[in-house]
Parts: structure tokens; C-alpha cells; sequence
């Protein structure tokens, strides 16, 4: 199962480093080192489409996708989730160490002597 | 009109006064375990007598027990029922609908987000050399965390927090996450955050949700201890927590966890130097919580109860 994630993730960098719209044949080319079946790769695009990671135009043929958000506008938004102090969003996730309030962390860092 | 009155007397006590004196209470920290079974004792009891002092009270006219009445007023046996017993009834129905609803809205609402995050964090995250197999972050803000759910887990550590780390530190926050996952705290949480979603109004659901978060964190770090020195995890939670120099400042962040965690890395340490509660103790309040839990299942069910009506 890790295949396919990785692959997915190799899609979205290929994706996210590049400004232009890419078809599916641009990427089997650009991952020929892993000689996918253009179907795979198809498979793979459409399940990012519904993730919402990945948008599709439909004028050409063959389709051409590209990343729907930059990757650091993810990260950003992944890292808010993490670190956001709302946490009825970041509820699911069950940090090391919670927020803590500034006060607390120059207290931690005084103990740290520094 | 025993049964009813014990169980609404019951409700209110297990409402207000005595989670309170629970969670004004030292020994918690001593014995997270056991704290964890008797605020499960607590809010299941609670919910159950809350239910059960409408259902009782209801149906009282009907019937000596509990079966009876509703054999009765099924097949008909009542031609009539009184006002005041149709509108206990319902309450029970409706306050039962109501916390089931609750729950089912927040286990969805929780695999919705969680699922999202999870899809997010394996697209920018890439697997680690740290041990565990955890996934790794390229971000600078030192954080672990882990996404436990009922078939995949996942735990995530950032860049930063590589760098921030030894091994044994690393390995006390591994395992301390390791311990979230495999003794599946995440359900435990779920439940109290849908008893505090169903009873917003509740001055006691809060708190309650905050403490049983607190005591899953204690209980992780225990299993952590087992591994690790507890100098290297105090140490790791210190430079964790002192790592955190850009709080993300939300509207209702204050409320919900910021003051919160105040206390948590302060109680978290001053824990470690403290004995645990001895065995006697423990089972004593585990004892306890059974106690609590059986009380109003008998008042409940059992026949004698009944008797009493």
C-alpha cells in the first residue's frame, strides 16, 4: 500500500514544480525510471482529483492536470491545523506537547538556562 | 417513587459535585489509569441516571418494574396516561436520541477531519529514518504528533523537532506517541468531547473533557517512562514546549486550549518525581467506579428496586 501513496506523492512534486499543466503522458515520461502503466497513473490523478489536490482541464485531449494549491499553501494550512489553539479542528490529532501559552514557554526555556 | 428519586439524585450529584471534587483532586496525576476508568464511571453512570429518573418516573404508573410497565404500555394494558408521565417519557426518549446523535455526529465529524489531514500529511510528509516508522515533516516548528485511527495510525514528527532532539529524547516522544495509538486514547477523547458537544451547558462537560485529555497525556507518558529515563522526558517535553515561540493566535483559542495546556506541562512534570498511588488505592477506585456504574443499573433493572416503588 505504500506504493501508491508514495506514488501520489511523487505525482504532486512533479505537479507542484512546475507552473504548466501536465498530461498524464507528461508524467509517465517524467517517471520513467518507475515504468508505470499510463492507466496507473491515470487512476492515481483521479484519486487526487477527488481529494481536491489536483484540478483537471478538460480542453485538450488528453487531459491536462495540475496542482490545485502550491505545496507551501498546504503546508501552511497543515502546520495551522497542527499548531491552531481552535482545537475542535485539531482535535483528531494528539500532540506531544500541546499549545503553550508564551508566558509558559519562556518559563520552559529559563529552565532550559538559555 | 424510590428508583426515580435516587436516579435524578444520582444524575445531579454525578453532574456537578462530584466531577468537580474529581478534577480539584491530586491523586489523578498519581494514578492516571485509574482516574480514566472513574470519569468514564462517571459521565456513563451519569447519562444512564440522568435517563433512567425519566424513564423510571415515567413508566411508574404502569407497572412495578421496569419490564412490566413497558409490556403494559405496549400491548395496551393502560387506557390512560397522565400528563406529567408522557412528558417524562419523551424527555427520556428525547435526552437518549440526543447523546446518541451527539456521539455518531462527532465520530463522523472526527474521521471527516481526520481523514483529510491524514491525505494532507502523507502528500507533504516523507517517510523517516526516526524509528517506528513515523512520517517526517519539513517544517521548522518542532512538533510530534500522532492521527490514530481505527485502521491506520499514523505518527508524524517535524524537521525541527529532529534537530531539536537526541535519540533517547526522540525515542521518549516516539514512545510516548507510540502509546496514544495502541491504546487507542483517541476513543476515549471522542467520548467526552461528544458528551461536552451534547451538554455544552454542563458548567462541569468542560472540564472534564480537559482533564481526561490531560490524564491520556500522563498515562502516555508512563508508557514513555518504561523507555526511557524520566530525565529524558522531562527534557524532551521542556525543549518541546520551549520550542514554541510563534503561538498561532485563533479566535476562541484562549478558551479552548490555551489556557489549558498552562497547567498541563507544569503538571506533567512535577508528576514525575511523585510516587505513584500505591495498589490498595487504585483498586480501590476502580472499585468504586464499578460501584458507581452498578447503582444505577440496579435501580434500573433489578426487581428489588422494583419492590421499593
Amino acid at each position: 500500500m505504500a506504493t501508491l501513496g508514495e506514488l501520489e506523492r511523487s505525482i504532486m512534486e512533479r505537479l507542484w514544480a512546475t507552473d504548466e499543466t501536465l498530461s498524464a503522458y507528461d508524467l509517465q515520461e517524467a517517471l520513467a525510471d518507475r515504468k508505470l502503466a499510463s492507466t496507473t497513473i491515470l487512476t492515481v490523478l483521479s484519486r487526487l482529483e477527488n481529494k481536491g489536490f489536483v484540478t483537471r482541464s478538460r480542453d485538450a485531449r488528453p487531459h491536462r492536470y495540475s496542482a490545485a494549491a502550491s505545496r507551501e499553501e498546504h503546508m501552511a494550512d497543515l502546520m495551522h491545523e497542527v499548531l491552531g489553539g481552535a482545537s475542535d479542528r485539531t482535535a483528531v490529532l494528539e500532540r506531544f506537547v500541546g499549545q503553550v501559552s508564551p508566558e509558559e514557554a519562556e518559563t520552559l526555556r529559563r529552565l532550559l538556562g538559555r | 417513587m424510590v428508583a426515580p428519586l435516587a436516579l435524578a439524585a444520582l444524575a445531579v450529584a454525578l453532574a456537578w459535585p462530584v466531577p468537580l471534587l474529581l478534577s480539584r483532586a491530586s491523586w489523578p496525576a498519581r494514578s492516571p489509569a485509574a482516574a480514566l476508568v472513574l470519569w468514564q464511571a462517571i459521565a456513563i453512570a451519569g447519562g444512564l441516571s440522568m435517563i433512567g429518573a425519566l424513564l423510571t418516573f415515567g413508566l411508574a404508573p404502569f407497572g412495578p418494574d421496569l419490564f412490566t410497565a413497558t409490556v403494559n404500555l405496549v400491548t395496551g394494558e393502560v387506557d390512560r396516561i397522565e400528563s406529567w408521565n408522557a412528558l417524562a417519557l419523551c424527555g427520556a426518549a428525547l435526552l437518549t436520541a440526543h447523546l446518541l446523535l451527539n456521539l455518531l455526529l462527532t465520530i463522523v465529524r472526527s474521521e471527516r477531519q481526520r481523514r483529510r489531514h491524514e491525505q494532507l500529511v502523507r502528500l507533504l510528509s516523507s517517510p523517516s529514518e526516526v524509528p517506528g516508522g513515523a512520517r517526517l515533516l519539513d517544517s521548522p516548528a518542532p512538533v510530534a504528533y500522532c492521527l490514530p485511527g481505527a485502521l491506520s495510525s499514523i505518527t508524524v514528527v517535524s524537521a525541527g523537532l529532529v534537530e531539536l532532539l537526541d535519540d533517547s529524547e526522540m525515542l521518549a516522544v516516539i514512545e510516548h506517541e507510540k502509546a496514544h495509538v495502541t491504546q487507542r486514547h483517541d476513543v476515549v477523547l471522542i467520548a467526552f468531547r461528544a458528551w461536552y458537544a451534547s451538554l455544552p451547558w454542563f458548567p462541569i462537560a468542560f472540564r472534564a473533557q480537559r482533564e481526561v485529555g490531560m490524564l491520556v497525556e500522563m498515562l502516555a507518558d508512563d508508557t514513555a517512562r518504561r523507555s526511557v529515563p524520566d530525565g529524558v522526558l522531562a527534557r524532551a517535553i521542556v525543549l518541546v514546549g520551549a520550542g514554541q515561540n510563534r503561538p498561532v493566535a485563533e479566535p476562541g483559542a484562549a478558551e479552548w486550549g490555551g489556557e489549558a495546556s498552562v497547567t498541563e506541562v507544569g503538571a506533567r512534570l512535577s508528576r514525575l518525581g511523585v510516587a505513584p498511588l500505591p495498589r490498595p488505592l487504585e483498586s480501590l477506585v476502580v472499585a468504586a467506579a464499578v460501584l458507581l456504574l452498578a447503582v444505577p443499573t440496579v435501580l434500573l433493572l433489578s426487581p428489588v428496586a422494583a419492590a421499593l416503588l
